[in-house]
Order: structure tokens, then sequence, then C-alpha cells
């Protein structure tokens, strides 16, 4: 029991010096904290974050998936971007992220004015909604793509029928895009649409009251009231989205059956399919990473997203 | 404007409002649930029927050849296994390290807590595919890959982020007074969180739940990089492989996909209030 005791002491004012405040290890209540959250840490650490820093390590070498060769500097990053493969798939994922987030967030936002409303069977309408955005992204590209086949798709019979397209869907890069983003849009427009929907649903009904007595038309009211009080969920809203079609897989998987490329499609490629392009493939993957948090610091520090640590 | 006909053009506009707005919403509804509808018209229907052009509407032969053949396909059935168990086994752990962290992230005071939140969100940023490289080679060395456990590792971690994130909202709502009743009455912190406060948030852990288990259920990196034969490979795996090694049983596809879809579905006409209030939380705080 003292020995226990002794020890615990010892670790504490170990601790305390490590951490620089006094007392922060002593008290039992912080040390119960620690307890609590390291579990969560360590295997975030183990399987996230120390992969990404093997990643690195791996990119600046020449490796193969069980021998990692000497050092050669910044070459697989030199032959990755002389990459013909590797510039489709990054033209593509930047269209289609940008693409899809535009025509999701716009999509959303009438939704989400739509779903503000109040009127019969709108919790119906609310569950109808959800369900494109539950199913599994691979599943409803496997869906689209049944759709989209020359002989039996009905999307692919009508836009043949209207002369929206001379040649089979699916054979076509450009359509393949274009249908990827479409659907997309399809699968993920409801996530903003909520999202927008619960910060809709947060402004005070008096406040449009009084901008309607003091005289503003719906435009005003829109521009000057619901955008600028919604911001923070807008941000939050594109944000979200945005890293998360920079990271386009399953679709472009589902959809295109390896025709397509992404970046993701394109490291997936590389580690796992052609073990020769291994070095060039955690090249990419450390180039999506690097980009993606460049992104997210975008989105904080220029467009001056609150963070959820603020409080 | 003549002034005597103003009167009728209002109501006449708002008539024409309320029909625009409700073929609005009548449009929202069809476009998310038809080709769901279709899909599962497509998997009932005759081979010949398939390749009818122009498509029929209504399905002309009703059949149950297609579902035959997927639930006869013991590879099916073993990839609808492997899917309960792993995305169970993530909710799980998931729940168990989620509620820990969770609770000491709203409860407990301690220095560095916006630095672990953080390092916890961040995850959620992460593209995954960043990391498949390296994870296979530490998962080779320990013979971990096509094991349950390679999927429920990386899905555990990846799916964390939205446990705290969700569970520590719930928390917060939660009065103070009862955890520490049963502090006083002698109870230790943990058993304050385990017989207390879970219990108290319920609905808000049943949400965490649902929601990570979906998360885990349409995961498809990890299970594509870490399960390589029909043993181990869930649903998300096995239907697109389906789609491309059985080109021509469209109408078997078009059924597995219903089968992997059905469950969701479900889940979300049974919870969707709770489904909403949870993927909205936190994201909207005033």
């Amino acid at each position: 029991m003292t020995t226990a005791n002794e020890q615990r002491k010892a670790r504490g004012k170990r601790v305390r010096g490590l951490i620089g405040k006094s007392g922060e290890f002593r008290n039992p209540e912080r040390r119960l904290a620690y307890y609590m959250v390291l579990p969560t840490l360590l295997i975030i650490l183990a399987v996230a974050f120390y992969p990404v820093a093997d990643s690195i390590w791996l990119s600046l070498h020449q490796a193969t998936l069980t021998v990692t060769g000497p050092f050669v500097g910044f070459k697989n990053y030199l032959l990755l971007f002389q990459d013909s493969v590797f510039q489709q798939a990054l033209a593509n994922t930047v269209i289609f992220t940008v693409a899809s987030v535009t025509i999701e967030f716009v999509l959303g936002f009438a939704v989400a004015l739509a779903l503000n409303r109040p009127f019969r069977g709108r919790g119906l309408v609310r569950a109808a909604v959800l369900i494109p955005w539950v199913l599994p992204t691979v599943i409803s590209a496997v869906m689209w793509r049944l759709m989209l086949q020359d002989q039996i798709g009905v999307l692919s019979y009508a836009a043949h029928a209207l002369g929206l397209v001379h040649q089979p869907i699916l054979l076509n890069h450009t359509y393949l895009l274009i249908a990827s983003i479409l659907v997309d849009a399809w699968q993920t427009t409801p996530f903003i649409a909520l999202l927008l929907l619960a910060g809709l649903q947060t402004i005070p009904a008096d406040v449009y009251e009084a901008a309607r007595v003091d005289g503003a038309s719906t435009v005003q009211r829109f521009l000057r009231i619901t955008v600028p009080l919604l911001k923070p969920t807008i941000l939050v809203a594109v944000l979200f989205r945005t890293l998360d079609a920079y990271r386009v897989y399953d679709l472009f998987y589902g959809m295109a059956n390896r025709q397509l490329e992404s970046l993701s499609t394109y490291v997936y490629e590389g580690v796992r399919i052609t073990q020769l392009q291994f070095a060039t493939g955690n090249a990419a993957a450390v180039f999506i990473f690097v980009t993606a948090f460049l992104v997210a610091l975008f989105f904080i520090k220029v467009l001056g997203m609150r963070t959820a640590t603020e409080e | 404007m003549a002034s005597a006909t103003t009167t009728r053009t209002r109501s006449a506009k708002k008539g024409l409002a309320a029909v625009l707005f409700y073929t609005f919403i009548a449009l929202i509804v069809l476009v998310s649930v038809l080709p769901l509808l279709w899909i599962f018209k497509m998997s009932i229907i005759t081979n010949s029927e398939l390749f009818a052009s122009p498509p029929t509407i209504w399905p002309q032969h009703p059949t149950g050849a297609s579902w035959r053949q997927i639930f006869n396909n013991p590879g099916f059935l073993g990839a609808i296994r492997n899917s309960a168990i792993i995305s169970a086994l993530t909710t799980v752990f998931c729940l168990l390290f989620g509620s820990m962290a969770a609770y000491a992230i709203s409860r407990l005071r301690f220095n560095f807590k916006g630095s672990v939140l953080t390092l916890i969100l961040a995850i959620s940023f992460f593209p995954g595919v960043a990391i498949i490289g390296p994870l296979f080679k530490q998962f080779s060395e320990l013979h971990l890959i096509n094991t349950y456990w390679s999927a429920i590792i990386a899905d555990t971690v990846f799916s964390l982020p939205l446990t705290v994130w969700l569970l520590v909202a719930f928390f917060k709502e939660l009065p103070k007074d009862l955890e520490d009743a049963a502090k006083v009455d002698g109870a230790t912190t943990i058993q304050a969180l385990y017989k207390v406060v879970i219990p108290l948030a319920a609905p808000g852990v049943a949400t965490t739940a649902i929601l990570t288990f979906i998360y885990a259920w349409n995961e498809f990196l990890f299970a594509n990089t870490f399960l390589l034969t029909q043993n181990t490979q869930t649903l998300t795996v096995v239907i697109p492989n389906f789609a491309t090694v059985h080109t021509v049983d469209y109408g078997a596809q078009a059924a597995a996909t219903i089968v992997a879809t059905v469950p969701l579905v479900i889940l979300v006409l049974i919870f969707q209030r709770r489904i909403v209030s949870g993927l909205t939380a936190g994201a909207v705080k005033g």
C-alpha cells in the first residue's frame, strides 16, 4: 500500500516535470481524465498518425511493400507529378470536388429552406431524404451503374432517346465523370440539407418578423439575415463535404469499374495492386494528406470557421 | 394592375406558390426514393424483360429467380455475416473507448482538453487512403491481414471521432446533479459514468450506436484493402466484385444491392428523428 502510494507520488513528480504545471497529474480528477482519454488517443496515434509518418518516410525511399530501400529524396514525387495517370486523377478529383460540392450546396440550401416550412408529412419527407444519404456509397454506385448500363439501363435509354449521349455512358470518361458528380449530388445533398435545416431552426422567428416590419423584402431577409446567421453552419457543411469529395474512392470504384481515376483510386492502385509503384503510391498518399490539411486550414484561418474546441 | 383584380391576383399568386412548393417537395421525395424502387423492380423481373427496349414500367412477369440465386450463393450469405460481425464489434469498441473519452472531455477538468479533442476530431478530416500503404504493411507483419480485426481496428479509429463528438454533445445536455449525488453516496467516477450518466443519456447513446453501426456497415476502403477472401469480405466488397465477375447477372446484382441497403432503410424509417438529431448535434450550436 505504502509502496503503491510512493510510486504514485514519484510518478506524479515525474509527470509534473513533464507537463510543467504543478499538480496537474496529482489531482485525482485530472489524472482520471487522462486515463479515460488515453485508450482513444493511443489507438488513434498508433493506427492513424503513426502510419502517416510512415507514409512520409516510405515516400522518400525506394520502397516496395516488403523492402524499404535507399533514401531517394523527392524522386518519387518527381515521378508522381510526371505520371500522366496521376495528372488525370488530380484533374478528375478537383473537377469532381468543385462541381459536386457546388451542386450539393445549392440544392441542399433549397431543400433546407423548403423543409423549414411547416407542412403536413414533413417527418416522412425528412425520412425519405435521408435514404440516399444512408446507403453505402459503393452500393449506390453499383445501383446507378445498373441504371446507366447500355442495354438494360433506364437512364441510358432515356439519355439516348433524348439525344443527350451518342455512345455507351459507361465507356466514356467524360460521361462517367458527369454521372459520378450527379450520383454524388443525389447521395449527399441530404447531408447538407439537414445540417442547414438544423441551422435554420436556430434562427429565432422574431428576427424575420422585425425585418419584415421594417420593410425588408424576401431577398433582403435571405441575404442579410439567413446567410450571415447561417455562416458557421455553412462553413462546417461545406468543409466536411469538400474533404469528403476530395478523397472520393468508393463512388469511382463502384461506378467506373476502375476506368475512372481519382487521387484515392490512384493510391490504391499503387500500394495494393501494382506493387512496383508502392513508393509513388505513398507519395500520392502524402500529397492527398497535405493538400486536404491545407484546405481545412484555409477554412479555419481564412474563412474564420469556428472549431469545436473553442468554447 | 387594376385595383379590383389585386386581391384575386394575390390569392392566385399564393395558390401558384403553394403549387410550386408542393411540386418541389414531391420532386424531392421522388428523386430520393424512386431509384431504389427501380432497382427493386429490376431484381424481380425476368432477364428478357431486363433487356426490353423501351424498358417496362411495371414488372410483367415477377419472378424470384434473382433472389433465389443470391440466397443460394454461400459467398453472399457469408458476406452478410461478415458485415454484421465487423459492424457490431466496431460499434462496441467505439462506444467503450468513446464513452470514457467523451465523459472526460465533457465532465472532468484537465489541461490539454482542447488539444485532445482537436486530435480526435482531426481524424474525421483524414483521408483514409493516406495510410493504407503503411497500415497494410504493419497489419501484414502482425498477421492481421484478411482477419476481421484488420477491418475492425481501422473502422474503430475512423469512427471514433463521430462517436466521441456525439457523446460529448449528449453528455453535456445532462444535469450534473445526479452524478454528484451518486459520488456523494460513494460511487467512483467510473461507476457514476456507467451507472448514472450512460443510462440517463440512453437515447443519445443509442443514436450514437446507430450512426457508428451505419458508418461501419458502409465502410469500403479498408475492407477492400485488408480483406482478401470471401471468408472475411463484407457486403460492400463482395457486391461490386459480383458486379464485375458476373457481368450478365444484372438481376442478381440488383437483388444484392437491395439486401445491403434494406437494414439501413429500416433504421432510417424507425429512427429518423434520432438520426437527424445525431447528424446535426454540435455542428449547429447557436
